[in-house]
């Protein structure tokens, strides 16, 4: 007779082991490997390590394996453990000037120096269904290999206005100021743009091309060209103390996203192009471009424009953007709340009964 | 923490995790979060921000009291965890086996026994003593959030003690619905100075939280808050002189032990409109039917044979 939203620890075991059977699913199908959905899921693979903020491909995979392919959930697991690792060091600013360019494009001029480079892109491909892929026999056809010995860096698009005084000047690094880490550093409003764009770079793509696609149609209107949007491996260093010179400790996959803005020019600054700036772990062009989006809408304080849009609004952004914040609390409501809606219970019977009283 | 004479010879099993830290976080994480909490205790009901990490369960999930709890715990330590005042609820089971697994910790499902209680949504009915420590899981550490959205807003406004807007929002319930028409996570004033959530506890558990002899902390993992309550703090529930703060009262006593004054689950029994009242805390109910000698028979107050 007494049948309550309890029952422990069974309940829970036996739950664990029914989502292990619904993970591996029909038996005689062959089991994923990790290095499968590592070398054939990439993207997703690379979505994880960009909002996990955990550059590991092999984990990733891993995670999004153990996740169903649930790709929040595998970006949860990620975080869980990137949050356990030591911190060892830090790395010095990526030279993504001299990355190693596998796709590059820019919307702003005809051609540029360096020259457009088309790259595996989804782009101007027609969306019909495959259905030769239905069948698993197949190498791929191999494509036709590149120039011998390709530019060794490749220039970026928004330099060469920069030299023209067109657009605005990157502030340059301040040594005096170290660049925070809101991993380390509860985020304290209003932010930096440092903070606001590590903020970014793990948020949740979805949201941030929702935002991005409103300030398209006018909630902040930002007027954006394609700069340069660029994906490639680019080396990371350190420089050990004991060493005193900057060593190499791998590569990494980026999409890096240069947003080139109209600006009418305000009290204190010129008419100009000014920049928004995206930049996110693996081959990610949809994010790193909602990035550089927002990262622009955001800088209304500096640059004199009203927070009058969703994007624009720097403690509504920056406080939603996390998706393992906002579906851990979403989902928050699946557990028991009976002892508060007991007490609403109570409040809204003691308020009817009082409605339901004769008035004197 | 502990007091080696409140030690509990519960032969739990005291397995750690070799992959991890003790107590999950490593410990400089540990030392962030006590630092945090030492200004908490310092500053009663003002909310000290906090790094908080990811966990390996959700946000919303208790993430705030657990690193809270992981902070402060020892292999000495005697924990119990509730939700919704009960031990065996999903997530209190969970939550206890975490720290049985990470922390090698004696667990306990009584109140008196306890050391350390982690708890969401309501406080203990046996009285709390010196030495204990209740976690609350917080989710909203905001008291004003739901009259200004905006956090660098609400911190000026407790910097100013600037409160007028909270009593307007009790007294436009009292010109509406003739009552304060706030049932849990009710507001209240902590030592004159700070206005706090007390998390979302029912307002019957306010007045359990003035001048506790336990310490009570507040983890809010999302929202990367913490606060405290230092013992025999004064928790005052924010009310009118004519229209004073006021508990839920139950018509009828608990089905199970007889208890009255407790706060109470209604039970659904049947599709006909059938229902029961049964104690929140589980642990005050099994106790009180042992000590009345087991008069109940065959029910049984923790609910086993639930959900499966
Ligand atoms: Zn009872």
């Amino acid at each position: 007779m007494y049948v309550a939203v309890k029952g422990g620890e069974r309940a829970i075991a036996n739950a664990h082991k029914l989502l292990a059977e619904e993970r591996r699913g029909d038996p005689s199908v062959p089991e994923l490997s990790v290095e499968q959905i590592a070398s054939q899921l990439t993207i997703a693979v690379h979505r994880v390590m960009a909002e996990g903020s955990l550059y590991d491909p092999e984990l990733a995979a891993l995670a999004v394996k153990q996740a169903r392919g649930d790709l929040i959930e595998a970006i949860f697991l990620l975080r869980a453990y990137r949050t356990t690792l030591p911190r060892l060091a830090y790395s010095l600013p990526l030279e993504t000037g001299r990355m190693t360019v596998r796709r590059r494009i820019s919307s702003t001029f005809k051609d540029v120096p360096g020259g457009q480079i088309l790259g595996p892109t989804f782009d101007y491909t027609h969306r019909l269904l495959d259905f030769s892929l239905a069948a698993t026999n197949g190498a791929a056809p191999a494509a036709e290999p590149g120039p011998a010995d390709p530019p060794a860096a490749v220039p970026g698009v928004v330099d060469i206005l920069d030299r023209q005084g067109l657009i605005e000047a990157s502030a340059p690094a301040d040594p005096e100021r170290p660049i925070g880490d809101l991993t380390r550093e509860p985020l304290n409003l209003p932010a930096e743009r440092d903070l606001r764009l590590q903020n970014l770079a793990r948020g949740d793509e979805g949201f941030l091309l929702s935002l991005a696609y409103s300030t398209q149609r006018g909630y902040g209107g930002s007027h954006p060209f394609v700069g340069e949007l660029r994906v490639g491996e680019a080396a990371v260093e350190i420089e050990p103390p004991e060493l005193g010179f900057p060593i190499e400790i791998g590569e990494i996959t980026l999409t890096e996203c240069q947003m080139v803005n109209q600006f009418k020019g305000s009290k204190s600054e010129p008419p100009q192009f000014t920049r928004g700036y995206g930049l996110v772990f693996g081959h990610c062009e949809r994010k790193a471009m909602s990035m550089a989006l927002v990262d622009r809408a955001l800088r209304g304080r500096e640059l004199g424009e009203e927070p009058n849009a969703p994007a624009r609004d720097e403690e509504f952004v920056l406080m939603h953007s996390d998706n393992i914040q906002a579906s851990g609390f979403t989902e928050h409501l699946k557990l028991p709340h009976h002892v508060d809606f007991q007490a609403e219970l109570e409040q809204i019977r003691k308020m009817r009964r009082r409605a339901e009283e004769p008035s004197e | 923490m502990t007091n080696p004479a409140e030690r509990v010879t519960n032969p739990a099993e005291r397995v750690t995790n070799p992959g991890y830290n003790y107590a999950y976080l490593d410990e400089q994480t540990k030392r962030m979060v006590r630092r945090a909490l030492l200004k908490a205790v310092a500053v009663p009901g003002y909310q000290v921000p906090f790094a908080s990490r990811e966990m390996p369960l959700p946000y919303g999930w208790g993430t705030g009291g657990i690193q809270v709890t992981a902070s402060v715990i020892g292999p000495d330590d005697t924990l119990k965890v509730i939700d919704q005042g009960a031990d065996d609820t999903t997530n209190a089971v969970s939550i206890r086996q975490f720290f049985a697994r990470v922390a090698g910790v004696r667990t306990t499902e009584r109140t008196a026994e306890a050391t350390l209680i982690q708890t969401r949504h309501r406080v203990p009915e046996t009285p709390l003593r010196e030495g204990q420590i209740l976690v609350y899981q917080v989710p909203l550490p905001e008291p004003l959030r739901k009259l200004e959205p905006r956090e660098t807003e609400t911190r000026r406004m407790h910097a100013l003690s600037e409160y007028g807007l909270m009593s307007v929002k009790l007294y436009e319930d009292v010109t509406r619905h003739g009552r304060i028409a706030t049932s849990y996570d009710y507001p209240v004033m902590v030592e004159e100075r700070y206005v706090m959530a007390p998390s979302p506890t029912p307002k019957f558990d306010n007045p359990k939280m003035h001048r506790s002899p336990a310490l009570q902390l507040f983890g809010a993992g999302r929202e990367k808050r913490i606060y405290a309550v230092p013992p025999y703090t004064r928790v005052r529930s924010l009310d009118f002189d004519d229209y004073p703060f006021e508990v839920q009262e139950f018509d009828t006593p608990c089905a199970l032990c007889g208890s009255s004054g407790v706060y109470l689950d209604e039970i659904i029994t049947d599709d006909q409109g059938g229902k029961m009242f049964v104690c929140s805390d589980t642990d005050f109910c099994a106790q009180r039917v042992a000590a009345a000698g087991d008069s109940q028979g065959a029910r049984d107050p923790q609910g086993a044979g639930g959900l499966q």
